[in-house]
């Protein structure tokens, strides 16, 4: 069981547990704001971006190389930027907080 | 202003869904209801002839939105409810179960459905599925389980039926593609991405047949045999058949709204009626970008119209200009294109690698369209660049060694 915490837009914070799956599924279920992945995860859409905290970057890994290039459709990238779906929910990434990207 | 009014959507997918929360999001503060015939929960479509059937997943991890989502915004989910008819006088909707309901804004998000070609004996076959909804792959999953040799015979060399393809030969099945046309992917791709994903299908098993005419099918026992115009004949176990949609447009053009290979609908994604806006695969709709009409099956269109409705439909004058994409993953191979390709004049091949490289669309020096193949670079910056209007060099562009972000001129 991983708790994640998610900072969204409005400065909401949420913090949800999950077992499996990747974290974009996770977002996509607790209705967490900014998340829509439209591409249903399959690192096509873009619509999954988040901050990772920098704390728990080492947890999370960077990013693989077609993710870091649809990264790059984004104007707001960061070193700390992820496409959610890419990251699996794990113990691993246990207490990790990543902030959503999307502005509107 | 919205609190006392109705607005009802008919088709809860990927359109209607979408188009459901952005309104509410838009702050409409009347009832929102969503009608579909289909009664699970609405969910990812894409995954359907990928990840979905390949992993033997579950519906539950394949949603939309989470089914609470629904009540916490307010949004009635009606489902396995046909709209059969609506009466744009009274402003209402009838159901096939005679019960009716009132709307003040109807929005038609309809989609498409399988289609299903006159075959002599395709009524009369055994274990025959199209792949359109999740009930589809739920029949194919049985008939593939009580299958002994799970020899698959699949109709139509589109994106689905090869996504089909490629998913069931994981599984273990044995599957031969039929294919009409000369080359897979024929109405849709250049003939050099059709010999690359003959070749990948090929290399992983799977029989891919061309100018194979489809004429009849005959039933013996428990096997049917595919019948083709050149005389050949294919064993097959289960059929599974992708030779494209119709589009669900009947109820619109019962009322007389103008149907034009979809139901027309403006920038504002109105149709030619002023209380009732259509979204998604349904729409024959204006495209800023190449300037004409088009009619797209794609997760991004029903998406991003979606999103305008909302927001004219709450008095937001908003206008769909989006650049479309798509993409489609089969094996180790993920493609995703840019823009539409056709009309396109002549093209540029850039070749990074034997299972990565990209095919860049121009019409004269103005770049149309990019097809990707396991190169996102290619991909972002194809978009960046259309959406730029940027001059490409193409000597270039071709040099696989170049720096991709210096490719453009001026
Ligand atoms: C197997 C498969 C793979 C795909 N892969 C990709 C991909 O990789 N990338 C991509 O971008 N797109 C892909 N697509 C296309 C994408 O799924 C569609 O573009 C998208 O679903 C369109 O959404 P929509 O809401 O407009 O229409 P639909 O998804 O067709 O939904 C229409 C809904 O309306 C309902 N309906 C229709 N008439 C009535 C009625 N009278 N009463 C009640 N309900 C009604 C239907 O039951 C249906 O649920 C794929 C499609 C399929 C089938
Ligand atoms: S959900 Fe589409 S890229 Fe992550």
């Amino acid at each position: 069981m991983a708790k994640i915490t998610f900072i969204t837009k409005d400065n909401e914070t949420i913090t949800v547990e999950g077992d499996s799956g990747n974290v974009m599924q996770l977002a996509v279920n607790n209705s967490i704001e900014g998340i829509d992945g439209d591409c249903g995860g399959v690192c096509s859409c873009a619509t999954c971006h988040v901050f990772v905290a920098e704390k728990d970057f080492e947890k999370v890994g960077e990013a693989g190389e077609i993710e870091a290039d649809m990264l790059e459709l984004e104007d707001n990238v960061s070193e700390f930027s992820r496409l959610c779906c890419q990251i699996q929910v794990s113990n691993a990434i246990d207490g990790i907080e990543l902030t959503v990207a999307k502005e509107d | 202003m919205s609190q006392n009014k109705t607005c009802v959507v008919i088709g809860a997918s990927h359109a209607g869904v979408n188009f459901a929360f952005a309104l509410r999001k838009e702050g409409w503060e009347g009832d929102i209801i969503l009608f579909d015939k289909d009664e699970t929960t609405p969910y990812h479509r894409p995954p359907l002839s990928k990840k979905y059937l390949e992993l033997e997943d579950s519906i539950h991890n394949n949603l939309l939105k989470p089914v609470e989502s629904y009540k916490k915004n307010n949004i009635t989910l009606a489902l396995g409810k046909e709209v059969s008819r609506i009466d744009k006088a009274h402003k209402t909707i009838t159901l096939s179960d005679g019960n009716s309901q009132n709307y003040d804004t109807l929005v038609l998000a309809t989609g498409a459905r399988a289609f299903v070609p006159p075959i002599t004996g395709i009524n009369a076959a055994k274990n025959i599925f199209t792949l359109r909804n999740a009930n589809d792959v739920s029949g194919i999953r049985e008939a593939f389980h009580a299958s002994q040799d799970k020899k698959i015979v699949v109709i139509g060399g589109g994106y689905i039926g090869l996504e089909t393809a490629a998913s069931l030969k994981k599984l273990g099945a044995h599957v031969s593609v039929l294919e009409r046309e000369e080359r897979i992917l024929a109405r849709v791709t250049t003939p050099y991405l059709s010999a690359f994903f003959t070749n990948i299908h090929e290399s992983n098993g799977v029989a891919i047949c061309v100018n194979k005419g489809v004429t009849e099918i005959t039933l013996e026992g428990e096997q049917n045999t595919v019948i083709c115009a050149d005389g050949t004949s294919y064993p097959a176990d289960i059929i599974i058949v992708g030779v494209g949609i119709r589009v669900n447009t009947e109820l619109a053009s019962e009322i007389g709204l103008t149907i034009n290979n979809g139901i027309e609908v403006d920038t504002s994604a109105k149709t030619s009626h002023s209380a009732i806006y259509a979204i998604g695969d349904c729409t024959f709709h204006y495209n800023k970008h190449y300037n004409r009409h088009v009619r797209l099956e794609s997760v991004q269109n029903a998406v991003d119209q979606a999103k305008v409705a909302a927001a004219n439909i709450v008095g937001k004058d908003t206008e769909y200009n989006a650049l479309p994409w798509f993409w489609s993953d089969q094996y180790d191979i993920k493609l995703q294109i840019v823009g539409l390709s056709l009309g396109f004049d002549n093209s540029v091949i850039r070749k990074e690698g034997d299972k990565k490289f990209s095919i860049w669309y121009f019409k004269g020096d103005e770049l149309l369209a990019v097809d990707s193949i396991n190169n996102g670079k290619s991909y972002v910056l194809g978009t960046k660049f259309i959406k730029a209007g940027a001059t490409i060099d193409k000597e270039k562009l071709k040099d696989p060694t170049s720096n991709l972000k210096e490719i453009t001129k001026n």
